[in-house]
């Protein structure tokens, strides 16, 4: 390897370093402390020459059933916010693809578009829309299809819908990717050799879109589990989901070796589903 | 439009008797070869020669028989598990054979099906085609835009010109008497003299053209309309000396040798070019700036109304 070449992948490599693998070391070296009374409120690492770890936040976190039942329910709140977007971004992102190529970047840019507004003024702006005396509400009042407002905020249903809403690019764009590169001779082939439309789409355009379904499924389901201002924002006082219990660790309770457990505990249950999928998609392709 | 995919503007396709309008493709008796050959990537060369069968829900045995039968057919027989990223362009081609005759439709259609092989591999299928046509009997469309492969293959030959048929036979036919200017020029090249018909001369008419009046084999005309007189390149015969009828003059202007024949430009006295074919069978042919005659039979001219 050349010094150019060499110079070109050093270069993002140092900054991955610098700025996630360093951090990263630093929240586990956090998570192996003690709670302190202190600015960092942790006990320091090296103790007059000796190292001092302990493994208590971690059995802590075994102990309180609450970090348990925000675990799954932030798994159950991905996956669910993540079949939803499967189901509404694959047809748009065949849609798109199967468009007139000179109308495919005006679509895609409408796909994108949403990003130009700050994700937290967008969140709230569903808090208006969906609000007791909001616009929705106030529309189905005014049209006369409800009598009294509908509960539409700070329950499952406004927390899903803000997942799905704030990942559904994340979804469409990986599809689009793929569903692209396929040749529509593929449909007609099969539409020839005597497949209904609905079994050459099984048979055939759904196996070969495989690697954008894992693609977008993971974008979706890997920060849709950790994510904290929607269920913070849309959800209720049940609402239980993982990354919004890790905020409050660290900003209400101040208990930073227990959050920075939580974080690295999460990490790795993370990465079980992330390398069943890669798993799943090289027994694919 | 044949198998389905678009609906005719105009017209009606009916196949065996059967009118097509509104049937769906996944219903038609009609199998294409694609000219990309639209191979299943994901599925094994077998797998993509059963697809159709497994959609008719035949037994798994039914399948497996009539897929190896046909892999055999067209000497694929080895390859039955791989998958079609595997293959070379020439072994794609015979499993997307295979895959439409599978189904032992009533028409298949082949979409310029050797344009994406090299030129030794096109000739090799052409034949192999052939044999295989001649096997299952089932008819074959063909769709190609090269008028060698068109007149080598076909036992009929459409020229379409614009959505229409501008002529239909056998290949021989078409070459010999072509139906009007485009389909003379279409197929293989052809010399046109433009003029006006000035008698007719028993069984042949006489033409006014800008080369002089040339006399061509056909039933009698009205006088004043206006034809081209349209000889084949390798009907033309070049002379050192003038002969008794259709005798032009010219100026040799290039050759170009191709092997078992060479073509010749020639200049007339008026600027025009003309083209013809010389057989290679011994002999230099003049060399260009030299003063050539050349003369045609009348029963070797087509005179091309319209």
């Amino acid at each position: 390897m050349n010094a150019r070449r060499f110079g070109v992948v050093a270069l993002p490599y140092a900054w991955l370093l610098l700025f996630f693998l360093v951090p990263f070391l630093i929240v586990l070296k956090i998570s192996l402390a003690h709670e302190a009374v202190s600015i960092p409120p942790y006990t320091p690492l090296f103790d007059h020459g000796r190292l001092v770890v302990t493994g208590a936040n971690y059995l802590f976190l075994l102990s309180d059933a609450l970090y348990w039942r925000a675990y799954l329910g932030a798994i159950r709140y991905a996956a669910i916010a993540t079949a939803v977007t499967l189901l509404l971004g694959y047809p748009l992102a065949y849609g798109i693809a199967r468009a007139p190529a000179r109308w495919r970047g005006v679509l895609l840019m409408l796909v994108i578009l949403p990003f130009w507004t700050s994700f937290l003024i967008r969140v709230y702006a569903w808090i208006g829309l969906l609000k007791e005396n909001g616009i929705v509400n106030h529309a189905l009042l005014s049209l006369g299809l409800i009598d009294a407002p509908l509960r539409l905020i700070n329950n499952d249903f406004s927390v899903i819908l803000g997942l799905v809403y704030a990942y559904l690019p994340f979804m469409v764009l990986p599809l689009y990717a793929q569903l692209e590169k396929l040749d529509p001779a593929l449909s007609d082939a099969a539409a020839d050799l005597g497949a209904r439309p609905a079994r050459a789409f099984w048979q055939v355009t759904l196996p070969l879109s495989l690697p954008g379904i894992v693609a977008g499924v993971l974008l979706v389901f890997i920060p849709a589990v950790g994510e904290f201002v929607i269920p913070d924002l849309l959800g209720g006082p049940n609402t239980l989901m993982i990354g919004k219990i890790l905020w409050d660790e660290f900003f209400t309770n101040r208990d930073w070796p227990v959050a920075a457990s939580l974080a690295i505990a999460m990490l790795l249950l993370l990465a079980l589903p992330m390398g069943l999928m890669r798993r799943f998609l090289r027994g694919v392709a | 439009m044949v198998a389905g995919f678009e609906t005719p503007d105009a017209g009606a396709i009916a196949i065996d008797g059967a009118d097509m309008a509104g049937i769906p493709p996944y219903r038609r008796p009609v199998n294409i070869m694609f000219q990309s050959y639209a191979l299943f990537p994901h599925m094994s060369v077998a797998r993509n020669v059963g697809f159709g069968l497994r959609q008719e829900r035949l037994t798994r045995d039914a399948i497996a028989a009539r897929v190896d039968a046909m892999l055999d057919l067209v000497q694929m027989r080895g390859f039955a598990s791989r998958r079609p990223g595997q293959l070379s362009g020439g072994e794609r081609q015979r499993v997307a054979l295979a895959r439409a005759l599978v189904k032992e439709p009533k028409l298949l259609l082949l979409d310029e099906p050797l344009t994406a092989l090299d030129r030794k591999l096109r000739e090799e299928t052409r034949f192999e085609l052939k044999r295989i046509h001649q096997r299952v009997g089932v008819t074959f469309l063909m769709v190609t835009h090269d008028q060698e492969e068109a007149m080598s293959m076909a036992s009929r030959l459409a020229v379409m010109n614009d959505g229409r048929i501008e002529q239909i036979g056998t290949p021989e036919h078409v070459y010999e008497n072509p139906a009007n200017r485009f389909v003379a020029g279409f197929l293989g090249a052809i010399n046109l003299f433009e003029g006006q018909v000035a008698g007719s001369d028993g069984g042949a008419v006489l033409v006014d053209t800008d080369a002089g009046r040339l006399v061509a084999t056909h039933a009698p005309l009205g006088a004043g309309s206006k034809v081209a007189v349209a000889v084949r390149p390798e009907k033309l015969r070049l002379a050192p000396t003038p002969s008794s009828v259709n005798t032009l003059t010219g100026t040799m202007r290039g050759v170009a040798y191709r092997g078992e024949a060479s073509t010749a430009e020639i200049e007339l006295a008026n600027g025009r070019l003309l083209r013809v074919t010389v057989a290679n069978t011994g002999g230099a042919l003049p060399a260009p700036g030299t003063s050539v005659f050349l003369s045609f039979a009348p029963d070797a001219a087509r005179v091309l109304q319209s």
